[in-house]
């Protein structure tokens, strides 16, 4: 039944790098208050790149889901290319997201870009 | 009885396909769906009838006239009121809005007191709310019980002298609760408060008449009971029609006009500026024959049976957590639920791969979920032409939308 491709089952079910940084240098928090959805990123940066990451959140498997693979996406990625990165590869990673889930499904990325200026 | 299969034929929405499957609407009390009898009549009036109201002196515009009234005379029948006192408006918020407004220009001054309460959709809150700033009142919510009624010991404490507006809705659009509008009108009028009911969740699905209600005001929109979208329904208790000033202002609700000053028509008409929604009102009369047709007491029983079933399947499944009253008598003909654990969007995204439509969000009723301790929630609501066999559907998908995300 579900048009939810394997991939956000999964991260859904076993997100990645879920929990809290002791020491981030980057911090973006995205919520949409009409849902509940609620992500933020934290970002550890070492050589302009990506050394670590955690998130943390609440919100539909779609939202939470991609926040996971989204961690997965821009680890040891330097802060240039993500600052370039486009919906469409979050999108395609997650192997296509309903037209009605869309918002729910950058809403990871759109922590992310909070994040890079802050 | 009702004869489900030929009156499912009435309706041909309920014949297309939802992702692929056969359409399972269960989202009526968003928006219920219309009857070929109502969409015609209104294709009907554009084909062959329309013309402006209240202007033309031609035969064409007498016809549309009368039609446009006698359809206030089949919705003042249909609540028990006189036509004088029906004012069609845009919908539910609208007349709410009216109420409001007139209500500031008459009754409520600085340091007054509006309640409303806990379980109230957005569009029986903001208006009050905004009344409250800008004259400077207090605004008061009823707080709600565990059980999901009003507590009603904290209404009467609430009540005072300066009460002077007490708003609530019939039947909560989230909880499913029926509100004792009569008991709680008789504590607010021995104070010489107003009551304004918000019935848009409760005049499509029980029989309510306005004089047994015990209410002052109440708003309804029709598209909620098989009429068309932009008409609704504001009845007003004549006296309060007559205190009044008009909300808009403009052509058709006018004696006379002077470039200084003018002179208001009559209620209703003194509440209807400009051209009205004239097929739409036409169109909701068709509702509104079509219903009782029927028969209202039918409509209930259908609802409730519906009701009960979803009530009793959504009970036996520990993965479901419900809200409002359990029992199917005290409820009107909705269910609001959630999965444990499970964001209402992703269920319902996942029952509409399945063809079934429900509603999942905040219901326009932020501070009541606030007050459940949800971000949102799931509703399923039931209108007269579901089925028994579509709410065990929605149950048997609910299990596999659990197997899927748990
Ligand atoms: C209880 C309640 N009040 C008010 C409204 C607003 O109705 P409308 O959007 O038709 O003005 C609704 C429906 O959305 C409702 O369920």
């Amino acid at each position: 039944m579900s048009p939810y491709e394997e991939v956000i089952l999964d991260h859904w079910k076993n997100p990645r790098n879920k929990g809290r940084l002791s020491d981030p240098d980057l911090v973006g928090v995205e919520v949409n208050p009409l849902c509940g959805d609620a992500v933020r990123l934290e970002l550890k940066v070492a050589d302009g790149k990506v050394a670590d990451v955690r998130f943390d959140g609440h919100g539909c498997a779609i939202s939470q889901a991609a926040a996971s693979l989204l961690t997965e996406l821009i680890q040891g990625r330097t802060l240039a290319e993500l600052r370039e990165m486009k919906d469409e590869e979050l999108l395609s990673a997650l192997g296509g997201v309903i037209q009605t889930r869309l918002n729910c499904a950058l809403l990871p990325l759109r922590a992310l870009r909070k994040a890079l200026k802050s | 009885m009702m004869d489900l299969a030929k009156l499912r034929a009435d309706f041909p929405i309920l014949g297309r396909l939802e992702n692929g499957k056969p359409l399972i609407y269960l989202d009526s009390a968003a928006t219920s769906q219309k009857p070929i009898q109502v969409i015609e009549t209104e294709a009907r009036f554009y084909r062959e009838q329309n013309a402006n109201v209240r202007r033309g002196v031609y035969l064409l515009s007498h016809e549309a006239t009368e039609l446009y009234e006698a359809a206030r005379r089949m919705v003042a029948e249909f609540l028990g009121a006189r036509a004088e006192e029906i004012v069609f408006t845009r919908g539910t918020t609208e007349g709410l809005n009216l109420a409001a407004w007139a209500l500031g220009e008459t009754r409520v001054s600085l340091g007054d007191r509006i309640i409303v309460t806990e379980m109230e959709h957005h569009a029986n809150i903001l208006p009050w709310q905004e009344l409250a700033r800008r004259k400077g009142a207090e605004l008061l919510a009823v707080p709600i019980t565990e059980g999901g009624h009003l507590d009603l010991s904290a209404f009467r404490k609430m009540l005072n002298r300066r009460t002077k507006v007490v708003a609530l809705a019939h039947v909560s659009n989230v909880l499913g609760t029926i509100n004792p509008v009569g008991e709680i009108a008789e504590e607010a009028h021995r104070v010489g408060a107003v009551v304004v009911v918000d019935a848009a969740q409760s005049v499509p699905h029980m029989p309510v008449s306005v004089k047994e209600l015990g209410a002052d005001v109440l708003a309804f929109s029709g598209h909620k009971m098989l009429g068309p979208t932009g008409i609704g329904v504001l009845w007003a208790k004549s006296e309060l029609l007559e205190e009044w000033p008009p909300f808009l202002t403009g052509g058709e609700m006018i004696r006379e006009v002077w470039l200084d000053r003018a002179v208001w028509a009559d209620p209703p008409a003194k509440f209807e500026a400009g051209t009205p929604p004239i097929a739409q009102a036409i169109g909701l009369a068709a509702a509104v024959e079509y219903l009782a047709g029927i028969g209202m007491p039918t409509v209930n029983a259908h609802g409730r049976e519906l009701t009960a079933l979803a009530l009793e399947g959504l009970q036996t499944r520990s993965f479901v957590e419900i809200y409002g009253p359990r029992d199917p008598k005290e409820r009107g003909a909705l269910v609001s639920f959630n999965l444990k654990g499970l964001h209402p969007h992703d269920v319902a995204t996942l029952l509409d791969q399945e063809g079934i439509c429900i509603r999942a969000g905040h219901h326009c009723a932020q501070p009541l979920h606030r007050r459940l301790g949800i971000p949102a929630s799931c509703r399923a609501s039931f209108y007269l032409y579901n089925t028994r066999e579509e709410v065990e559907a929605f149950l048997a998908a609910l299990d596999r939308v659990w197997e899927a995300l748990r």
